[in-house]
């Protein structure tokens, strides 16, 4: 299996802090991945790293094996990286539509003076974007709220929403970053299906933040887990779950609860 | 009929705010800078368009072509102003950039003053075309109605190019949360610059307009008309392109009906009381949206 995403020896430092050292991870094409820890391990750090919203003080990232250290984030986006956010951050004013064609737009080549003047390349390229995303939006059932401004949809479809417009910025790699904090049980057994189904229809890889550890078991083939900034392990969900060191720092508050 | 003409100079003039207005509210809209300098980008359009008249006529070509050049130079200007000026400051406080801001226009009065001297110059009349009759007594000057009709066509395209371009989605994404455009493949430097340009350049179009209605042009007169078109900006909810449009006409016509039928003094009092009775009612301004802070 050839290798989409991997990151080496990866760690930043603010001031004396260590946020993440030694971090290592080797995605491969059509994986899921999960990444656990406690709060604070240091797991939306390496979120940032991979997408360029932090510089790395060491390692190196390399997506289809060229290194994309020092690039922009939004040239980062353009390699095939793409994400979500902890605390949903949608173009909220922006109908559901736009949010989507927003990033499809960075993929499409015609000129500012061609969007200003309406030349042919524009009509071409915006009548594409528009029937690619009604048809991703229909992947997620929510083409019939394509007119709706963002903000007004309710949680678990902004949640949705978020992942359709990641997807749509067409990523070799999907970074979910806690897609079912707050969602009710039925949303997020609805949410595992879509992520399933993308991970399906996209063929992409995607590396996934969660601290619902059924969703996390249930969907992962592997799983790292951060701690201090530093990977405790990782291996199969099984091999986890039963990771002494793991269950210490992790889940170890069960026998202290126990007490 | 006395007043219909009244309601046109309103027109007029409520356009010219209008495309200044334009530039101050896209600029604040998408990096939130009262952009000072901006009223004196259309004096510079005014001093170029003067310059490159006389070039122009020389070479055989028509003298309409200052305007493009005068597009050109202040689109530039804007955005090497905003690299030079407010970039190296994003991320700093507001008030920082705010000084920069007035700091530029300083910069520029002065720069003008000592290029072409504190003197006003008197603005070569090349749009002298024969006024448009309607019906006896009743004329509409060829200035005014190409002010109209040149600003009218603009808007309608600026919002065209806003709500269905990728640029122009691309600025509503950065101006509602640029690290979430960054990550999703918004090259949100560029898009800062292009917004500057596109401010900037419609700031040089209502130079050139404004210098034809009002042939002189001196170094500090970008202050006086940054000032109004600043206001008409607030009065329609800065941030809101449609607001800046609304809020540059109704100006223009409350200005003119004051000056016409109450005292020509009067007008900037009048003026000013409504937008603050609007603000005391709105304080978003007339398009502004009310942003509730979620606790």
């Amino acid at each position: 299996m050839s290798c989409v995403l991997k990151a080496t020896d990866l760690g930043v430092s603010f001031g004396g802090l260590k946020a993440v050292e030694g971090f290592e991870i080797e995605i491969g094409e059509n994986q899921l991945m999960g990444l656990i820890g406690p709060n604070g391990a240091g797991k939306t750090t390496v979120f940032n790293l991979l997408t360029g919203v932090y510089q790395p003080t060491q390692g190196d990232i390399q997506v289809d094996g060229k290194s994309i250290l020092g690039k922009k984030p939004y040239e980062i986006s353009q390699c095939g990286i793409s994400r979500t956010f902890q605390n949903i951050r949608l173009f909220k004013q922006m109908s559901v539509l736009d949010n989507i064609k927003v990033a499809y737009n960075q993929n499409m080549k015609y000129s500012l003076a061609g969007g200003i003047f309406r030349l042919g390349g524009y009509w071409r390229e915006e009548a594409q974007v528009e029937e690619k995303a009604h048809q991703l939006l229909e992947i997620f059932h929510m083409d019939h709220l394509a007119d709706h401004v963002a903000e007004n949809l309710p949680y678990g479809q902004q949640r949705k929403l978020e992942i359709a417009r990641a997807l749509a910025a067409q990523p070799k790699v999907l970074l979910l970053d806690e897609p079912a904090a707050g969602m009710n049980p039925t949303e997020t057994q609805e949410l595992m299906e879509t992520i399933a189904t993308i991970r399906e229809k996209f063929n992409i890889s995607i590396l996934l933040i969660e601290h619902d550890m059924g969703l996390v078991m249930g969907i992962c083939e592997r799983i790292v887990v951060l701690d201090y900034g530093k990977i405790l392990a990782a291996g199969t969900p099984d091999e986890i779950a039963n990771n002494s060191k793991v269950i210490t720092a992790y889940l170890g508050q069960q026998e202290e609860a126990a007490c | 009929m006395d007043l219909i003409k009244q309601l046109i100079n309103g027109i007029q003039v409520g356009s010219i705010y209008a495309l200044v207005a334009l530039g101050y509210t896209m600029v604040y809209g998408i990096v939130k800078l009262i952009n000072f300098a901006h009223g004196d980008f259309i004096m510079v359009g005014g001093y170029v368009a003067l310059t490159v008249i006389p070039v122009l006529v020389s070479a055989g070509l028509s003298p309409w072509l200052c305007i493009i050049v005068a597009i050109l130079f202040c689109a530039l200007l804007g955005m090497a102003t905003e690299r030079v000026a407010y970039k190296p400051l994003r991320g700093a406080p507001k008030i920082s950039v705010l000084i920069t801001a007035i700091g530029v226009s300083l910069f520029l009065q002065n720069l003008f003053m000592l290029i072409f001297s504190p003197n006003p110059k008197p603005f070569p009349n090349f749009l002298d075309y024969p006024p448009l009759a309607l019906g006896e007594n009743f004329q509409i000057s060829f200035v005014t109605l190409l002010t109209i009709l040149l600003s009218l066509i603009i808007m309608v395209g600026l919002q065209f190019f806003i709500q269905k371009t990728k640029m122009g989605k691309s600025m509503r994404a950065v101006s509602e949360d640029p690290g979430a455009a960054q990550l999703m493949g918004i090259n949100v430097n560029r898009t800062i610059s292009v917004t500057f340009a596109i401010g900037s350049g419609l700031a040089a179009v209502a130079s050139v307009l404004y210098c034809s209605a009002y042939p002189l042009v001196e170094p500090t007169m970008g202050s006086v008309l940054g000032l109004r078109a600043f206001i008409a900006a607030v009065f329609g909810g800065i941030g809101m392109i449609p607001g800046a449009m609304v809020g540059g006409l109704l100006m223009g016509v409350v200005e003119s009906l004051t000056k016409a039928y109450i005292s020509s003094q009067m007008s900037d009092a009048v003026v000013y009381g409504i937008l603050i009775l609007v603000l005391l009612v709105k304080p978003t301004g007339l398009f502004g949206k009310n942003v509730r802070e979620k606790v």
